[in-house]
């Protein structure tokens, strides 16, 4: 229990509003976009200055009361679902856009704006800021630094943690810690940002985000490979990658995905085929022309059946529109969409949809697949009901054996979606007790008492 | 009801439809009350998720749950957007309902609801008394009218400036009517809405104007109850179920093709609400509910839909002279009935103005009935938003296919002292009539 006294404390430093105390409004902060159980968190704070946050983390230090940080709540992993009795700290009132400087090509941001709003504001000034999860009209920049997120651009332009120049955090003490700087060399001292990314608000509560900003693409060129057979549209995406072509997008669809998003958005997809891929090159026009050409023959090569290319902007965003809609058409389908991220080398793609569809059929689940190919990084996604228990239990068994097959290929638990909670307990089958224990020293070095987000990535 | 353990049950009821929400967030970027609070209560998923922790037994305020769940426009926008599909109006109505049955209606309500709207001609003679001494009511006498969503008298109140009762209702205008098909070879039957019939009959009358040039037949009985939604949105079942069955008297015997309304709120609630939220009634009853239900379509949808009226492309020599217009699209219109192309075709016709679109077209005014009246400060703010939108075109007319909507943009502009007129896109069609 928080004591009176102290929930005062808390009203002096973020005003009366913006503590939230009573039943209802604390439990609307006992979840996250990850199916995992709800807990209530003792007390919600929503700082609207910087000097706030930092006095409201050493508060919770002081007092030692577990403290998660929360964006949007969008992560798919339990890593904002706080202690029971902690405090959740909310930082979607610290949402200014700092500054945009065009002539070095950086943003400064405070960790509550909304990425997409932020890519707008960027586009405005004619730059581009490519890291774009699908949570992007919602989830905070925060957010995504400290899960380093993906998106569908991740082969050609990486992730977050490629576009993250420095990182100003606040320490559990409540110091303010600088890290990198708005230059595009910079060592000076340890590089505590790219520590910050992926850190699921573990080791320090970001106050301020560098971002580095690029050129747009001058031109773009979307298609679409039609297979009969999901192997060959595998092998396509290891001869891609092998031919040294970098798409800016290469995505993936199978067989049940493309029959549930037709059937939801009517976007004319061909129902038959057993496997699509989404192709976008970009770039300078000239090498546009010259990328899809030769994409279109490797293709071509390797069993399509039939290529679509999208002839005006129209077209390519109906192309983007399906594929924007696989989560969503999939998640129709059933009370429960499971979505996981096990990440494999691209070059071992073609194992690891063979390997899940025999999971799919040794558990009798329906599992739609999608995902960026590209990467390595599919998106098998079980679709159940959770109150069916009986059925549960062998959800629980397929993902335990998703990421068995993804580590045995050389792959990863997670490719953006992070551990939180809900993949804690994997973590040593991947990285050994070696790993672990130097996680767990660090954690204990900057974060003595544990207040940081408790029992995320490391466990307990 | 005042037993926990039936509370629990209704809600479990629910559960299929509270399970399908995956809490991805999404609608966190359309909700007009998030925006403006942040509060993850004020959110679909918020407020879904209280509903779940309610049926699971993990929470027990059920007055606070009732609380955060009433502070919503039910616009629709989350259902709109959400991947999932979750029916999000029909949870909260549903919910609504259920917790108005554990915790019992205040006594305002029902007032207003049981005692008044419940009985239309009631509802009509108390309204035209107040036609004539407006402004001079007391207070509690403004709250009890004001918060159905007529919120006829609410001119009075605190320093809105509502448009006001009219002095004579449409009904007295023209009485009923009973028209044969034209040259068009339709029917229709006319339900005004509560708005039209008494703060906007100019809308009613321009309806009638056009339908009469499209050679179409009307049927408009001599009164007509309140679509329902009001009682409903605050949980009051029976008087919904009194006024659908009301309705269905007054309208369910007529032969016509298709019942139109120039009310958006009134079309999406005989469209969507009444058959999914009127299963209590008789059978026979229900069964023309949903006749009437099937048929009903808004007037900007019919005229274009159904005979024809086709955009008019706004020719360089019209240009010149002419007025600006922008439109704003009602949530009940564009995101619950898909009705967005229709008006703008609508308003079209009339060679006096030409369209100049708003940023955030679509986005709520903030009205969303009585939620007006309990967090106006809230609606207040949500609606200066559009306010600045509508004047940042520099038009001298604001066109929107509802007239609850009319009401909220009519109050807003005239607080910030825009001279910007707020029509229905019918208005301006039968303005350029003969
Ligand atoms: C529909 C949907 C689609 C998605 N698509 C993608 C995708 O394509 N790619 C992808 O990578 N992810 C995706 N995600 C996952 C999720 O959106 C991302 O992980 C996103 O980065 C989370 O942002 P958020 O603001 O919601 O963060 P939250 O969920 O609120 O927080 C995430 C983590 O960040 C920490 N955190 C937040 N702010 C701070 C701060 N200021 N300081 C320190 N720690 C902080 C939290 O404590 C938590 O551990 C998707 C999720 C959904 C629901
Ligand atoms: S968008 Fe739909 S599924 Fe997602 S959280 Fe909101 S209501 Fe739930
Ligand atoms: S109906 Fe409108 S106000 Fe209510 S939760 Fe949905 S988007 Fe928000």
């Amino acid at each position: 229990m928080i004591s009176d006294a102290l929930v005062k404390e808390f009203q002096i430093l973020v005003g009366k509003d913006n503590v939230l105390e009573s039943e209802v409004d604390k439990y609307a902060y006992s979840y996250d976009s990850a199916v995992l159980d709800p807990v209530a968190p003792g007390l919600v704070v929503r700082p609207t200055t910087s000097e706030a946050l930092g006095r409201v983390v050493k508060l919770c230090n002081d007092n030692a009361l577990p403290l998660t940080v929360r964006g949007a709540g969008t992560n798919l992993s339990g890593g904002t679902i706080p202690r029971k009795g902690g405090v959740v700290v909310l930082t979607n009132a610290l949402s200014q856009i700092l500054e945009i400087n065009e002539a070095d090509m950086y943003a400064i941001v405070q960790p509550g704006v909304i990425t997409a709003k932020f890519a707008a504001a960027v586009a405005a000034k004619g730059l581009f800021y490519p890291p774009d999860p699908g949570s992007q009209a919602v989830s905070t920049l925060g957010g995504n630094v400290a899960e380093n997120a993906g998106g569908l651009r991740g082969l050609k332009y990486g992730v977050t943690k490629d576009y993250v120049m420095g990182v100003e955090f606040f320490d559990v003490d409540g110091n303010l810690v600088k890290s990198g700087s708005r230059t595009v060399k910079c060592v000076t001292g340890l590089n505590l940002a790219q520590l910050m990314v992926g850190s699921e608000g573990t080791l320090g509560v970001f106050n301020s985000i560098i971002l580095k900003l690029v050129p747009p693409p001058v031109a773009q060129k979307a298609m679409m490979a039609i297979f009969d057979d999901v192997n060959k549209a595998s092998e396509t995406v290891a001869a891609i990658i092998a031919n040294k072509i970098v798409p800016a997008t290469l995505e993936f669809m199978d067989n049940f995905t493309i029959r549930t998003v037709e059937d939801f958005s009517k976007a004319g997809l061909p129902v038959e085929a057993k496997a699509l891929l989404l192709i976008e090159v970009d770039g300078h026009p000239v090498q546009v022309e010259e990328d899809a050409a030769k994409v279109e023959a490797l293709c071509k090569e390797h069993g399509a059946q039939r290529i679509q290319v999208a002839k005006s902007a129209e077209e390519r965003n109906k192309v983007w529109e399906a594929r924007r809609a696989a989560l969503s058409a999939l998640a129709r389908v059933s009370p429960t969409t499971v979505l996981e991220d096990a990440t494999v080398p691209r070059s071992k793609i073609p194992a690891m949809i063979s390997a899940l569809e025999a999971i799919a059929k040794k558990y009798q689940l329906t599992i739609g697949t999608f995902g960026h190919a590209g990467d390595g990084n599919l998106h098998p996604t079980i679709l159940t009901d959770r109150r069916n228990l009986e059925e549960w239990h062998r959800v629980e068994a397929a993902v335990d054996e998703i990421f068995d097959v993804a580590l045995s290929l050389g792959g990863t638990l997670s490719g953006e979606h992070g551990i939180g909670m809900a993949k804690s307990r994997y973590m040593e089958k991947e990285c050994g007790t070696g790993t672990i224990l130097f996680s767990r020293k660090l954690k204990k070095a900057l974060d003595p008492k544990s207040i940081l987000n408790p029992g995320k990535i490391l466990g307990d | 009801m005042a037993d926990p353990k039936e509370l629990l049950r209704l809600m479990r009821e629910l559960d299929d439809q509270l399970v399908s929400c995956m809490r991805c967030g999404m609608c966190q970027a359309v909700c007009p009350v998030y925006a403006e609070t942040g509060r993850e209560t004020d959110v679909a998923r918020g407020k879904i998720a209280l509903l779940e922790g309610l049926a699971r037994d993990m929470v027990k305020d059920a007055a606070g749950v009732k609380n955060r769940l009433d502070k919503c426009l039910l616009c629709g926008s989350c259902a709109a957007n959400c991947p999932s599909g979750v029916k999000v109006l029909d949870i909260f109505l549903k919910a609504r309902t259920i917790l108005a049955g554990y915790l019992g209606l205040s006594p305002v309500k029902k007032a207003i609801f049981q005692g008044m709207l419940a009985h239309p001609r009631l509802f009509n003679s108390i309204l035209g008394l107040a036609a004539k001494f407006q402004g001079i009511f007391t207070k509690p006498v403004n709250e009890m009218l004001g918060s159905s969503c007529s919120r006829v008298l609410s001119g009075a109140i605190g320093n809105r400036h509502f448009a006001t009762l009219a002095d004579k209702p449409l009904r007295t205008l023209v009485g009923a009517l009973n028209t044969p098909a034209g040259k068009s070879g339709l029917k229709v039957a006319f339900y005004p809405g509560c708005l039209a019939d008494k703060i906007f009959p100019r809308v009613g009358l321009a309806v009638i104007k056009v339908l009469n040039h499209h050679g179409v037949g009307i049927y408009l009985p001599e009164v007509q109850a309140c679509c329902g939604i009001p009682a409903l949105a605050s949980g009051d079942m029976q008087t919904f179920e009194d006024l659908v069955a009301a309705n269905v008297a007054f309208y369910g015997g007529a032969d016509y093709d298709v019942l139109v309304t120039p009310c958006a709120t009134c079309t999406s609630t005989i469209k969507k609400v009444w058959p999914t939220m009127s299963t209590g009634l008789a059978p026979a009853t229900r069964e023309k509910a949903l006749a009437m239900a099937e048929k009903a379509m808004d007037i900007n949808a019919f005229l274009v839909d159904k005979l024809g009226v086709a955009p008019v492309a706004p020719s360089q020599e019209r240009a010149k002279g002419a007025l600006k217009i922008t439109y704003h699209d009602p949530c009940h219109l564009k995101k619950s009935l898909g009705v967005s192309t229709q008006p703008r075709t609508v308003l079209s016709q009339n060679p006096d103005y030409t369209l100049v679109e708003m940023a955030g077209c679509d986005s709520c005014c903030g009205c969303g009935g009585s939620f007006n009246l309990q967090h106006y400060e809230m609606s207040k703010h949500i609606g200066m938003v559009k306010r600045d939108n509508i004047a940042a075109t520099g038009a001298s007319v604001v066109a929107t296919g509802c007239p609850a909507c009319m009401l909220q943009i009519t109050d807003m502009l005239s607080q910030a002292g825009d001279d910007i007129r707020v029509k229905h896109p019918v208005e301006l069609y039968a303005e350029a009539l003969p």
